[in-house]
């Protein structure tokens, strides 16, 4: 399965997610402002060159990350932590990949985007005898654009509303926009957070949430942020987010969580599925 | 108004903001360490009406020759510090980067009539399309790849647009400003919900 993960880190890093090109391509031609256009043309033309060259979308390859979805009865579930840190190892040489990895505290680089706790694996397990590894590089720019309030639980909806649009106002040109949103609401700080950028990268531009109330606040953030005329670059215009994305959990009565996650345009997402024979398959 | 103009350019307070710029000829890499370098020790190459761009690019040796994968724009705020005795020491006459700069730039530009010009962030690939060869390298040794000063030959480099003019103009401050009252509308919308 090695072979099949490098192959799905250099399809997510050289090829542009299609819900993200065709949303792109989709905000170019509604776009009124003449600058916010040379912007979404240039990264229209940008991933078109990346896809034909096998080249990097971006200079900035991410930090190295995954969330595995799979079944209690998997029967390879031994083998997968080492073939991903493996798979790493070789797509930063034959992709290749910017070395992404540093010593916090002695600023060394690994060299090879391998080092403590990375590549970052997040586990769900569920019923069933297949895994589904999402392969999710994740750029810095964006990631330094990420935010979590503890509310206080009486600031309601409206609380959570407000906070969002001042996030995305204050992050401004600087997380490479236009960007998609990912809001992660209740349980506690770690749980939100991970639902937001569950939120912000694994659903699809577009898709709605299957409760029709969380459905409705992703159109009017969606909706409200596009307001804010920040656009692409933060050089003005109509469209500074592809779209906002709300995920939810029960919370404790004292604390409100709100934790949001911004994903840049280079929107870098494949997966790879694998059945209990052993099959592979990169989608 | 788009210009396809060639290296050394010479008359940079006709740019205005707005204006679309591509380049043909040479454009110089300096990021944090090569500022610090060049300001101390002089430049190895003369820099009047050079196009300095604010990349650390990924570049590999394929056959002896450099090859240049991806060179999109890096953050160009963390070189506020050194900008404005960069321009007055050496007179370029575009910094190329990503999201803007800061007051003591503004007035750089307008004193020694250099703009600061945005490459859409992210464009690796475009970028490196654009780069025809590495015409030279200084400081590769002690700074490393992302950091030393590369000059590359390019074709119709860009769009590469104009943020900041010789002319006190700041595209960051009139968007900073829109979006603020923009911000302030929405939060009054909200707080008049039912």
């Amino acid at each position: 399965m090695i072979d099949e993960i490098v192959e799905a880190i250099r399809r997510a890093e050289t090829q542009l997610s299609e819900d993200t090109v065709e949303a792109l391509k989709k905000a170019y031609e509604k776009e009124t402002n003449e600058m916010a256009k040379t912007q979404l043309k240039a990264i229209i033309e940008n991933f078109t060159i990346a896809r034909k060259e096998s080249l990097p979308i971006c200079q900035d390859t991410g930090l190295q990350t995954f969330f595995i979805d799979m079944g209690y009865d998997f029967p390879y579930r031994a083998e997968l932590k080492n073939a991903i840190v493996e798979a790493v190892r070789r797509a930063t040489k034959e992709v290749p990949l910017r070395p992404n990895a540093v010593h916090p505290f002695l600023h060394k680089n690994s060299g090879d985007n391998t080092g403590r706790f990375v590549p970052y694996i997040h586990w769900e397990l569920r019923e069933g005898d297949d895994a589904i590894i999402h392969v999710i590089p994740k750029g810095g720019g964006s990631e330094n654009m990420s935010g979590l309030y503890m509310l206080p639980p009486g600031v309601g909806i409206k609380g959570i509303k407000k906070t969002v649009i001042e996030h995305i106002f204050k992050s401004g040109g600087k997380p490479c926009p236009p960007t998609i949103i990912g809001v992660g609401i209740g349980g506690g700080a770690d749980l939100a957070l991970t639902l937001a950028k569950k939120a912000a990268i694994l659903r699809p531009i577009g898709s709605r949430h299957e409760e029709e109330f969380v459905a409705k606040l992703e159109d009017e953030l969606y909706e409200m942020a596009n307001k804010l005329g920040i656009g692409p670059m933060g050089l003005g215009g109509d469209t500074t987010v592809l779209d906002v994305h709300v995920e939810y959990a029960h919370r404790h009565p004292a604390t409100l969580p709100l934790g949001i996650v911004t994903q840049c345009w280079a929107n870098r997402k494949r997966k790879v599925h694998i059945d209990a024979n052993g099959r592979v398959e990169v989608i | 108004m788009e210009y396809h103009e060639k290296t050394p350019i010479m008359d940079a307070r006709k740019y205005r903001v707005g204006d679309v710029i591509y380049i043909t000829g040479e454009v110089v890499l300096a990021r944090d360490e090569a500022h610090k370098k060049l300001l101390e020790e002089g430049a190895p190459l003369d820099l009047k009406g050079a196009v300095i761009y604010h990349c650390g690019p990924v570049v590999t040796k394929v056959n002896g020759e450099w090859k240049v994968i991806a060179a999109g724009p890096t953050t160009s705020i963390r070189m506020e510090i050194f900008e404005d005795k960069f321009i007055e020491k050496f007179h370029p006459a575009i910094i190329v980067g990503k999201g803007g700069m800061g007051e003591k730039t503004l007035k750089a530009l307008k004193e020694h009539g250099a703009v600061y010009a945005a490459y859409t962030g992210g464009c690796g690939a475009l970028a490196a399309e654009r780069i025809k060869s590495v015409k030279e390298v200084h400081f590769l040794e002690e700074l490393g790849i992302p950091e030393a000063v590369w000059v590359f030959n390019v074709e119709e480099f860009g769009p590469l647009v104009v943020t900041m003019d010789s002319h006190g103009n700041s595209i960051y401050d009139e968007v900073d400003k829109k979006a603020r009252s923009n911000l302030d509308s929405l939060l009054k919308k909200i707080e008049g919900e039912s």
